[in-house]
């Protein structure tokens, strides 16, 4: 039984390995990635310091950077999340390894495990590394900031996504040409129904619903309590609690999805199409 | 790692390495158009029947050789046994082990090496047999210490250890390749056409590392190709399989004596064209023989 436990965690621990190897290698386009990301995050944020300029009358500036750099961080992370977990199948089909990674003797469990481990780790510090660099263009006060109850709040709104992330993955596996285009779409709807940049509550009342449907907006009205107004964590543990609970239930039906994508993959032999 | 012969099923002596009862395959191909065109319109897939009542044994310790042009089923047969693909119908033991219920044991007894390297092209050999040693249970000083004996064994130059793999020639990536698969120490090992595009030095070396993993290795090797040669020289069995169907099956010799009552005096092509009506062309596609 120790034995498989150890087997298994050295099998997850291969794609963590994998994908840091691979993002040395493709070092340049990471740093081109990171440069767009922070161009784009400081391009958002300065919306915040211009309003007043913009609107003519008096805006708290101080309180609008800080909730639009609560967006564009959050979004960041969990973007990235999203984009290394929908991604697996996708990448494997460029390589063209699909089929050696599918044909290991591992869990599909193992499998996302390391590749959701990696995904965290990537997006904690890519958008650390982000943040570090923004606080150094404007001023940034976290006085009355919850941050361990915002913390708590990322990481069970980070369950839902790994879970989306891997329902999305499946389709570069039904989908070989148009799944990846798909995957984009998907992200760029939680974007706009989510309340990135804004509150939902601005949206069309039709997209509010779908708005409420989006673990996002949970998320990011969580934290920006917690940041923005210094919520205390016993009062955000009811949608903590809900997170974690859609976060569980996504991450298991993503799962199953992904192995009945697979078994359809294998019956009608889309698995061995690269590119 | 766990053995893979500690998975070899134990109510039975399987000296029968693979066991395929009538399996066949057929896959549905979508022509162009859109979405609720193709919908609507069953015409709009075409109807490819890759695998027709396939069936034939493995012995413990054989070299299996398929034989067969380009679309003949070759890899699609090599899919269905490395767990790849899902017969429509028909069953497959590997070591007692049915290929489809028993997918999990199945994967840690065999290996696979096809006509793409698949390799992680930008991934250096040691990190690409990393990858593969941790997918399979290896600790990291075991992996690190097995690579290196395997990558000095086939005689890469140790400078070309880090570099990425998109910079070797094709025959080293199928070298390591053929290196990944000895990493992980398989029963069976699936060779899906591994010396196809190899200049003739490189073949030869990819030919005697296959022996290697027979006699050094005790493994089964069922191996594709559609090198005549290749066949004659490493199988001790031969089928030949032309659209989908196995048309012969026999060691070289029988196959010949079939043909010619002096067996000396004919080919593997002869017996080829004989059986089938076909040629191979020199990028083995099959096109008929012109009387």
């Amino acid at each position: 039984m120790l034995r498989t436990v150890r087997m298994e965690l050295r099998a997850s621990y291969a794609f963590i390995e994998r994908n840091i190897n691979l993002m040395r290698r493709y070092m340049g386009w990471e740093i081109v990635w990171f440069a767009y990301s922070l161009a784009s995050a400081l391009s958002i944020t300065y919306i915040g310091a211009a309003m007043e300029r913009i609107s003519g009358t008096s805006v708290n500036t101080d309180y609008l950077i800080l909730y639009l750099l609560i967006g564009t961080l959050v979004w960041r992370f969990l973007s990235v999340v999203f984009n290394d977990i929908s991604e697996m199948i996708q990448w494997e089909r460029w390589e063209g390894t699909i089929e050696y990674t599918l044909m290991a003797p591992i869990h599909r469990l193992t499998h996302m495990m390391g590749q959701t481990a990696f995904a965290v780790l990537h997006g904690a510090i890519f958008t650390l590394a982000i943040a570090g660099v923004i606080v150094l263009f404007f001023h940034i006060s976290l006085a009355q900031a919850n941050l361990l109850g915002s913390t708590l709040m990322l990481i069970a709104g980070s369950l839902s996504f790994i879970g989306m992330g891997i329902m999305a993955s499946v389709l570069p596996l039904l989908f070989p040409e148009r799944g990846a285009q798909m995957t984009n779409v998907v992200q760029a709807l939680l974007l706009l129904f989510s309340g990135v940049y804004y509150p939902v509550d601005v949206l069309p009342s039709w997209m509010q619903l779908i708005a409420r449907a989006s673990p996002a907006t949970y998320v990011l009205e969580g934290i920006r309590q917690a940041i923005l107004n210094g919520v205390p964590t016993r009062a955000l543990l009811p949608t903590i609690l809900y997170l974690v609970a859609v976060g569980i239930g996504l991450m298991v039906v993503g799962l199953w999805v992904f192995e009945q994508a697979e078994r359809y993959a294998k019956r009608t032999g889309k698995l061995k199409r690269n590119g | 790692m766990v053995s893979s012969r500690s998975y070899i099923h134990h109510n039975e002596e399987h000296e029968e390495a693979v066991v395929v009862e009538h399996i066949g395959k057929t896959f549905y191909l979508t022509r162009e158009g859109h979405l609720l065109k193709r919908l609507r319109n069953r015409a709009h897939q075409e109807r490819i029947r890759a695998l027709h009542d396939i069936t034939f044994r493995i012995q413990r310790g054989e070299i299996f050789g398929i034989l067969g042009p380009n679309g003949s089923g070759k890899s699609t047969l090599i899919r269905i046994l490395s767990t790849l693909i899902i017969p429509d119908e028909g069953r497959a033991w590997i070591f007692g082990h049915d290929v489809v219920r028993e997918d999990m044991i199945v994967r840690r007894l065999i290996n696979r090496v096809s006509v793409e390297a698949s390799f992680f092209k930008k991934l250096s050999p040691v990190e690409n047999l990393m990858y593969g040693a941790r997918l399979y249970g290896l600790s990291g000083p075991e992996a690190r210490q097995r690579i290196h004996r395997i990558l000095r064994r086939l005689g890469l130059r140790e400078t070309s250890y880090t570099q990425p793999m998109e910079n070797m020639s094709r025959g080293m990536q199928q070298k390591v390749a053929i290196a990944r698969a000895f990493l992980t120490s398989p029963i069976l090992l699936l060779l899906d056409e591994p010396t196809t595009g190899l200049d003739p030095r490189s073949k030869r070396e990819v030919q005697s590392l296959i022996l290697e993993l027979r006699d050094e290795h005790d493994a089964t090797i069922l191996l594709t190709t559609h090198d005549m040669v290749e066949a004659e020289n490493l199988c001790d069995r031969i089928a030949i399989l032309d659209e989908g169907r196995i048309v012969a099956l026999d060691t070289p010799d029988n196959l010949k004596a079939r043909i010619a009552p002096y067996p000396e005096e004919v080919t593997m092509e002869d017996v080829f064209m004989a059986l089938t009506g076909k040629a191979l062309d020199t990028t083995g596609d099959a096109i008929l023989a012109h009387a």
